[in-house]
């Protein structure tokens, strides 16, 4: 699903971010990215869409390596991805309906199939109901879950969230975390870079914690870790 | 591109247009007002260079004749001077044609010429159109140094001044719209770079859903396109009717010292074309470079 074998990163600016990183995670996997600000974890997302491109190593997801992938290749690759992001990035202008399905619509995709779609995931984020409110008329939780349904509107295989609770209060982001785990029952790949210590130790599932870019720590049902 | 697609680019590109309303403004007064000087300016070049054309058209070689030479070699001479290369048109004119033509062109004074008509003191000549005027020096003094050739006269010295003066005139006047028009390109795409970075994010969000570069620039191409247009179209007004009102009330008073305005029409029409394109262009590059630095997410 996906595979890092011996990635390296260092920014022209000299920082060394990432230092060597092998990993693999299968489909379907749950993973959690721990460790200290600074360390490389959004390096080591970045990479995963390919907002980075790494400076050495390959990265395959589904057996393309991102590493190698064509300047005009990657808008195909970034539609098996879905992101999700601490800010949201919500268009402000667009209602909650057309932010999700601005998604489909840069693919190209029929309208029927748009509408179709769209509704389908907002009633799995619970928001069927303010389909036609405005970003800024909508709870931090109530944005975030706009966000998670625009990254899964075109079915993709992987989900990868920098953060999403980092901006929200415990309760809702147990909301939000109550979502991911809906969408990974459902056989999506779900990795996800966290702060949130309650979380992680509570609903475990596989940690991988990276210090000075490197992997310091793999484990199956982890902890946290990290004092807060 | 399916037609859906494209119907969607164009509702975006409009939509966005009267979201940005101040911006697209801006944009657009920023090239009408550069398009109005290049406008204008394009009209005094055009006509300035009109008019030195007649002034250069007007310069002629006349090649005069020895009285000796024999009718069978004035054939012979004709010949070789048509064979001259930049040379276009080699008319004869008699002695008696010349004074005729002298005799008109000093009016009520040439009348008293007229007694010469038994002894004509003139001699046949040549006359001589170049293909380009400025090659009127370099074949005159070609045509000299054939025999039975009196004396050569193209206006020596002033014709040489004439066309260093039009020259200089249609240097500069292409060095200024060179410049203006790069002033117009600099100025229009930082007006239009700043309606694009409010939208940077809206940008980053389509890249990063997957959207292509061609399906993000389809938009902003359109937007930059219709900015540029609208912009052409008060210069385009200000042109054909400053013209047509110029044209009308100047050209009479011109008619005194031999020369024309151009014509209005097609000149008018072409020059709004080009106001058009220039506009259409140069909204389209500026919308095209500012978004290409946002389209590397």
């Amino acid at each position: 699903m996906i595979e890092m074998k011996d990635v390296w990163k260092t920014y022209p600016n000299g920082v060394m971010a990432l230092n060597g990183i092998d990993i693999y995670i299968d489909k379907g996997e749950f993973v959690y990215v721990v460790g200290p600000s600074g360390a490389g974890k959004s390096t080591f997302i970045k990479c995963m869409y390919r907002e980075e491109k790494p400076t050495k190593g390959s990265i395959l997801i589904q057996g393309t390596d991102l590493a190698k992938l064509r300047e005009r290749n990657i808008p195909k690759m970034r539609r098996k991805i879905g992101v999700v992001f601490q800010d949201f990035k919500l268009l402000p202008k667009l209602t909650v309906y057309e932010n999700v399905a601005f998604a489909l619509e840069v693919i190209e995709e029929s309208p029927k199939v748009i509408r179709q779609r769209v509704m389908e995931v907002l009633d799995l984020v619970r928001l069927k109901n303010k389909a036609r409110s405005f970003p800024d008329e909508l709870s931090g939780g109530e944005q975030q879950r706009v966000s998670i349904a625009r990254s899964i509107v075109n079915h993709p295989p992987v989900i990868i969230a920098d953060e999403p609770t980092g901006n929200l209060d415990p309760e809702t982001a147990w909301e939000i975390m109550d979502i991911f785990k809906e969408i990974n029952e459902r056989g999506t790949t779900v990795v996800m870079a966290t702060h949130n210590k309650d979380i992680v130790n509570s609903f475990q599932k596989r940690v991988i914690a990276i210090e000075d870019g490197r992997i310091v720590r793999d484990e199956q049902k982890g902890e946290y870790g990290y004092e807060v | 591109m399916k037609s859906r697609t494209l119907k969607r680019h164009f509702t975006e590109a409009f939509k966005s247009l009267g979201r940005n309303g101040w911006m697209s403004f801006a944009s657009v007064s920023a090239v009408t007002v550069t398009l109005l000087l290049v406008g204008v300016f394009l009209v005094v070049l055009l006509n300035l260079n009109h008019l030195a054309g007649q002034i250069e058209g007007d310069v002629e070689i006349r090649a005069y004749i020895d009285r000796t030479t024999k009718q069978t070699e004035y054939a012979d001479l004709q010949q070789k001077m048509e064979q001259i290369p930049n040379v276009n048109e080699v008319k004869f004119q008699s002695k008696e044609d010349g004074l005729k033509e002298l005799i008109k062109s000093l009016g009520d004074e040439g009348k008293a010429f007229s007694s010469l008509k038994k002894e004509n003191p003139l001699p046949d000549a040549y006359i001589i159109k170049t293909k380009k005027p400025q090659d009127t020096a370099s074949v005159a003094s070609e045509i000299e140094k054939f025999d039975h050739i009196k004396k050569v006269d193209y206006g020596q010295g002033t014709v040489e001044r004439l066309f260093k003066v039009t020259s200089v005139a249609r240097n500069v006047g292409i060095v200024l719209i060179v410049g203006l028009i790069f002033t117009a390109m600099f100025l229009i795409s930082n007006t239009i770079k700043l309606t694009i970075v409010s939208r940077r994010k809206e940008i980053e969000i389509m890249k990063l859903v997957g959207a292509t570069n061609g399906f993000i620039r389809w938009p902003f191409f359109i937007e930059g396109f219709v900015l540029g247009v609208l912009g052409a179209v008060i210069p385009i007004l200000v042109v054909v009717f400053g013209y047509e009102f110029l044209h009308g009330s100047v050209n009479n008073q011109l008619d005194t010292v031999f020369v024309k305005l151009m014509p209005v029409y097609p000149m008018v029409l072409q020059l709004s074309a080009l106001l058009a394109i220039i506009g259409g262009l140069i909204g389209v590059w500026g919308s095209m470079t500012s978004v290409r630095k946002f389209l590397r997410v």
